[in-house]
């Protein structure tokens, strides 16, 4: 019973990352029917500005001699991340995709794949290839509940992820912004002819969906601190797969999917001999996609997509 | 339209003269080293530390005014080739280097994922390669002109077998490997028949693997936990070190956890922390307490780079001795490269009782060094500590 307790425990706090960083794919793809395969790099840089920021933060502390408090910090290191992340995400919008916009939908999948690369090489050009070790802002505690292990961290990557998509959900349900995006989602041709300006939404959502993976990145820096020019590669693609399953342009499905990706990934390995993993974790997706193929909340073509 | 492909073509067409007449300038005797180290990719910092051992031996070799092979003193050059960590892209730049380059002897590849594929490269055009720090059997099997500067995994594996028996007393073992990696999964293999020679069949009660680039081990450490294994052995690199050692903390496994070779990098305890701090590994050797010309090569690192130098460093530099001997053995240069490559290659194997900084080594007919290992233990202040020595 404590055992699978403690996969729940890990498959919650892995599922967080493929959620957050899901809602990035469909929210972008629910709007421009397209999807931003820079994303998993957009979640690298995240986590590679939240590791400048804590580090500045945490010298300058250090130098004017006040002790912060770890949260504190922690908190201005998401704030921070998340801003300049948005902004990349907004100058990637602008600089790959928009001038591609009516291009055909291959050459915009190839100007993210292209990007993606453009800022793995030039954060191993600039950083150089040596790994850094993500600064722990907060004091790991470790818990014993009955056998069953966590730590503050755990608690805090699922709560803030939870946090984070409760927030925008409310966003989109609630604000007149997030109307618009709704309204986006139904045709992005017409919808312009109405008022609303695609030039204001799609930016405004990639820099949502961008803040969100560096929010993402850092969570993921506290819980394994050492990173590297291309861990967004395979996140990316796994994410990129729980945006599918959840269906196309739903951002509840996204969350969803990548909480289910997470344990299913999670408790194969608990079952079946670890070597077999990703074999038995993705056929089953296949599996899944094969009776239910516009993924859990997805529609056919011929209906409206919907965020 | 036509006035700028005219341009074009002129260009073009000055570029190719320029080509060619570097090409009839007068050849100076030079002899040409390649190094094939993983400058970028999954461990940067081996490459790191091959480059600038390289980079130190050459700068040796210049203040002598060159390199003595007979009665003539010869230029020596490196051609430093980055294999990105990628077993493709080795097997690529040895074939540069060889065909190309011309080169008379490789350095390299490291690890053994690389070292495997681009050791039939240089074996097929009958290069001598040395891999310093390849501890696969593969590597070197059936290649004559393939040699290592480092023992080899089959003796690796009981190593830490032995060492946990006797100095531990420890029954059952857990093991935690990268499926999709040469090394890691040879060595697992290894360690898990040495453990099971000694504590017969079922002593190993998790055998746990992943795949590269893999960052969460949560479940497979919940496993090894619930297995009441007495330690972990996983013979990961550095940047999986650091996650598996503070997850497994994490999750309370508190067991010893023990490492091979791969660990004694001077990033593991940089990216590890106190996490780290009294755990083991067997390695080449021991930088804390050397003596000799160990400490000579490790005192002048220290001074160049800032760093002490981790065992990729130390064997890469006995590789290119190891090679400059080679040479200057062979008695005299052709300057026909097929000729002189032969002519160090059969220098290299017939090598006896040399004095390397890493411990003495002859070579055995397949090209692979007898020599001892190290058992080395992570003191608190994160320095690699020499405990014991096993020969062979």
């Amino acid at each position: 019973m404590e055992f699978v307790l403690q996969n729940f425990i890990n498959a919650m706090q892995w599922g967080s990352f493929y959620a957050l960083i899901a809602l990035g794919y469909s929210m972008v793809y629910s709007i421009l029917m397209l999807f931003n395969f820079t994303h998993g790099d957009i979640f690298m840089t995240g986590a590679y500005i939240g590791f400048g920021a804590a580090t500045v933060l945490l010298f300058l502390t250090a130098s004017v001699g006040i002790s912060v408090p770890g949260w504190l910090l922690l908190i201005l290191t998401i704030l921070i991340s998340m801003m300049l992340t948005s902004l990349l995400g907004i100058i990637v919008e602008r600089v790959g995709y928009r001038p591609l916009r009516d291009a055909p939908r291959a050459s915009a999948a190839i100007t993210g794949l292209m990007i993606g690369i453009i800022l793995e090489t030039g954060n191993l050009a600039v950083l150089g290839a040596r790994r850094f070790s993500f600064p722990s802002l907060i004091e790991a505690v470790t818990y014993n509940i009955g056998g069953v292990y966590f730590t503050n961290k755990k608690i805090l990557i699922v709560g803030v992820s939870l946090f984070l998509m409760l927030l925008l959900h409310a966003f989109i349900r609630k604000s007149r912004w997030g109307m618009a995006m709704r309204a986006m989602s139904y045709d992005y041709q017409v919808v312009p002819l109405m008022g609303v300006s695609l030039n204001m939404i799609a930016p405004m959502t990639f820099a949502i969906g961008s803040a969100l993976a560096a929010a993402a990145g850092i969570l993921y820096g506290m819980a394994y601190p050492v990173l590297d020019p291309y861990m967004g590669v395979l996140l990316g693609w796994k994410s990129f797969v729980a945006a599918i399953l959840g269906g196309r342009g739903s951002i509840l499905g996204a969350a969803l999917a990548g909480f289910l990706l997470g344990f299913i990934e999670i408790f194969t390995a608990m079952i079946f001999p670890s070597t077999l993993r990703d074999l038995i974790a993705y056929t089953i997706i296949l599996l899944i996609l094969t009776f239910r193929p516009y993924g859990f909340f997805g529609q056919p073509y011929t209906t409206q997509l919907r965020l | 339209m036509h006035k700028s492909r005219a341009v074009l073509v002129v260009f073009f067409m000055f570029f190719m003269a320029f080509s060619f007449m570097s090409c009839g300038k007068e050849r100076e005797a030079r002899i040409k080293i390649g190094i094939n180290a993983p400058i970028t990719g999954d461990i940067p910092k081996v490459g790191e530390g091959t480059k600038y051992a390289a980079q130190m031996w050459l700068e040796e070799i210049e203040k002598a005014g060159g390199l003595q092979v007979g009665d003539k003193k010869y230029k020596v050059e490196l051609v430093i080739e980055d294999n990105e960590s990628k077993a493709e892209s080795a097997v690529k730049a040895n074939t540069k280097m060889i065909s190309e380059d011309g080169v008379l002897i490789i350095i390299g590849p490291q690890s053994s994922k690389q070292a495997i594929a681009a050791g039939g490269v240089a074996n097929d055009y009958k290069t001598p390669m040395i891999s310093p720090w390849s501890t696969n059997p593969d590597t070197t099997r059936n290649r004559p002109f393939v040699f290592r500067g480092c023992f080899l995994d089959p003796f690796q594996g009981p190593v830490v077998a032995n060492f946990v028996k006797e100095e531990l007393g420890f029954k059952k073992a857990a093991v935690l490997y990268d499926v999709a990696s040469d090394y890691p999964k040879c060595l697992a293999e290894y360690f898990k028949k040495a453990w099971e020679g000694i504590n017969g069949p079922g002593s190993v009660v998790a055998y746990e693997s992943f795949t590269t680039k893999d960052a969460d081990f949560s479940s497979q450490l919940t496993k090894i936990k619930g297995s009441g294994a007495e330690f972990l052995f996983t013979p990961q690199y550095y940047n999986e070190v650091a996650l598996i050692v503070k997850q497994a903390r994490e999750l309370g496994f508190t067991a010893p956890i023990l490492g091979s070779d791969s660990w004694g990098s001077a990033e593991t305890v940089k990216l590890c922390g106190p996490a780290c701090s009294g755990l083991y590994f067997s390695t080449h050797y021991a930088a804390a307490g050397a003596k000799g010309q160990t400490k000579e090569f490790i005192d002048s690192y220290k001074q160049k780079y800032g760093y002490v130098p981790d065992d990729v460093g130390a064997l890469t530099w006995d590789a290119l001795r190891l090679a400059q001997k080679a040479i200057q053995n062979a008695g005299s240069l052709t300057g026909d490269i097929a000729k002189d490559r032969q002519a160090v290659r059969d220098q290299l194997a017939k090598t006896k009782d040399f004095e390397g900084i890493t411990g003495k080594m002859s070579f055995t007919e397949e090209g692979d060094p007898i020599k001892c290992a190290v058992i080395v233990r992570i003191s608190d202040k994160g320095e690699f500590e020499f405990y014991k020595q096993v020969c062979p």
